[in-house]
């Protein structure tokens, strides 16, 4: 990433459900006051929305970094929590992990991964069972 | 940026320049300054949030006075289905239509006939393909406005179709100038108004190149002109034409009871409004077709200009709905049917939220934001004039205020400043000073 960059960093504390969701909230927040256009912070506001949900469902938390440059938002999420143990199948359109006190919540749909493959333009996705697992979306900035 | 009208305004007097307005405002539109509130014109979505919030009554929405209507040789009331829940329920609905006409219209056109013509509209709407879902309601004007400032993204997902208010107008002024030979300029069409943003959307109307409507009266200013008018005067002819599913349109989720689908979500409260347009944004709501979202808790039962505490009126309009329900009023009016109520403009984007037109240098005032944000106490007290610190730290950046606004940041520097005078008040002159000897000082100097 060349030129100017703004970096964010967010915790992702599991403690409290009614806070999932704060991390993307303020990036999309900081986006719309950036002026960047509604289409790309739709992409990274849900993007980045999912992979938070995901670490607080799947692994007590974590980080989350931002970075937006004049071309690109890149959304770093790390967490150290199960891992995925086989990502073929994670990938997949309704296929889900999440027990079901979070099911009743109305999340679990296997939506996640998916959803973050759909509205990033490139993801990255390291994982290691009972290590963790970190998630990088790329969302280009394009003008207009 | 275009100059941008709205109608809620400020009584000078009036105002003592409190908080309690910009605490309240949910597009962080206003600010006080020497102590008055100032609102950023193109941020105000014209809720009316404020004019309910102000305990001293400041704040206010420019309408017309009833007087208005005798600069127009012929002229129509348009009551919104909100009127009917102002009154005592002794006074039917056909009593108070009735009482429009000894006041001087000539005509009068329920807005709940309307109702039912765009809901007839919206129903083949969302049958159609292709269509973005969930479909927002374009009904409550502020929401709309909400939209254009804070969700641009989810423009597409609005109703393109008349409110209830231009169908009524556009219809109630044709059929009068044809029945009674009269040019359409001549012809004064009066929306009898819960609302302040319908005043709005009457000077500025977003969905077509100009209103049918030619005056807002605010249900305030006309309550009891038409009460003694109700009082004195006979009821001479049958005027309703609406039948229940027009007049639940003042209630929330009347409008959605409409349209024969159980996916559909009410919210009434701008706050809830906000929550729920973010739940749209995140891709949250699958499951929901249609999104009736009302700025005013109770729906325009709740609006800024009505007189009557809007759980009271909910109780009046229920029975109002009911006696609708039992005369059972056919659907099949005389009137013609428009069947072309798309809109004709469209609904921008205003970015009113952006810091700069320059990418490059909008992250540097974000940049500037955070550094300024995290030195300020975080409180959220007010007092600078701005409705949090975060705003405060982006009023600075935009260079409409300066970090001693704060109260705590001026004390944090008089108190530097006191304790560099203390250490300054020590010093001497070298040639006043008496301590010590002087002699020695010489010395070691050589």
């Amino acid at each position: 990433m060349s030129g100017k960059v703004i970096k964010l960093h967010f915790t992702i504390d599991a403690h409290d459900f009614s806070l999932a969701g704060e991390a993307s909230s303020s990036t999309k927040k900081m986006l719309n006051q950036l002026g960047i256009s509604p289409l790309i912070i739709k992409k990274a506001a849900i993007a980045m929305y999912e992979a938070e949900i995901n670490a607080f469902i799947h692994a007590n938390g974590g980080e989350a970094d931002v970075e937006i440059g004049v071309d690109r938002i890149v959304i770093t999420v790390r967490d150290e929590g199960p891992g995925i143990a086989d990502l073929d199948l994670a990938m997949q359109e309704g296929y889900s992990t999440a027990p079901d006190k979070v099911r009743e919540l109305g999340f679990g749909a296997g939506m996640g991964l998916p959803n973050m493959k759909r509205y990033s333009d490139r993801l990255e996705i390291k994982t290691e069972v009972g290590r963790g697992t970190t998630v990088t979306m790329t969302v280009y900035v394009r003008e207009g | 940026m275009e100059k941008y009208y709205h109608s809620v305004t400020l009584n000078e007097e009036k105002c003592r320049g409190c908080t309690n307005c910009i605490k309240r405002c949910p597009t962080e539109a206003i600010r006080v300054r020497k102590s008055k509130a100032r609102i950023i014109d193109e941020r105000c979505i014209d809720c009316g949030e404020c004019i309910r919030i102000c305990p001293y009554h400041a704040k206010n929405a420019i309408t017309d006075p009833v007087e208005a209507i005798y600069k127009f040789r012929y002229t129509i009331a348009i009551p919104a289905p909100s009127l009917y829940g102002q009154y005592k329920t002794v006074f039917s609905r056909n009593r108070i239509l009735n009482a429009f006409k000894p006041m001087g219209f000539d005509r009068v056109y329920e807005v709940a006939r309307a109702a039912e013509i765009v809901s007839e509209a919206t129903r083949k709407l969302l049958k159609k393909e292709n269509i973005k879902k969930p479909l927002i309601s374009s009904a409550c004007p502020a929401v709309v406005r909400l939209i254009q400032v804070r969700f641009p993204s989810l423009i597409d997902n609005v109703v393109k179709l008349e409110s209830p208010m231009e169908v009524a107008a556009k219809i109630a002024k044709n059929k009068a100038a044809h029945e009674e030979n009269i040019p359409l300029e001549e012809i004064g069409v009066f929306f009898i108004s819960p609302c302040a943003a319908k005043a709005t959307s009457v000077k500025v109307p977003y969905g077509a190149a100009k209103s049918n409507v030619d005056g807002v009266i605010s249900i305030k200013d006309i309550y009891l002109k038409l009460l003694n008018s109700m009082e004195r005067n006979p009821v001479r002819e049958d005027l309703e034409q609406a039948c229940q599913e027009g007049i639940r349109w003042a209630n929330p989720s009347g409008e959605s009871s409409a349209l024969g689908t159980e996916k559909f979500l009410a919210v009434d409260g701008i706050h809830n409004v906000i929550t729920i347009l973010e739940e749209i944004e995140n891709d949250r709501l699958e499951d929901i077709d249609f999104v009736e979202a009302l700025a005013c808790t109770g729906g325009c039962l709740g609006g800024p200009l009505t007189v009557e505490n809007a759980y009271v009126a909910k109780n009046r309009l229920g029975r109002h709905i009911e006696e609708a329900r039992l005369k059972g009023i056919s659907k099949s009016r005389n009137e013609k049917i428009e069947d072309d109520l798309v809109w004709t403009g469209s609904i921008e984007h205003k970015p009113v939220m952006k810091l700069d037109t320059d990418l490059v240098k909008a992250m540097k005032k974000l940049e500037a934001l955070e550094l300024i944000n995290d030195g300020l106490p975080g409180l959220d007290c007010g007092a600078c004039g701005a409705p949090s610190c975060r705003a405060l730290a982006e009023d600075i950046v935009r260079g409409n205020a300066n970090e001693t606004d704060c109260i705590f940041k001026l004390r944090e520097k008089v108190r530097d400043l006191a304790a560099q005078m203390v250490e300054l008040e020590a010093k001497m002159p070298p040639v006043m000073d008496k301590s010590g000897d002087s002699q020695e000082q010489v010395k070691k100097q050589r």
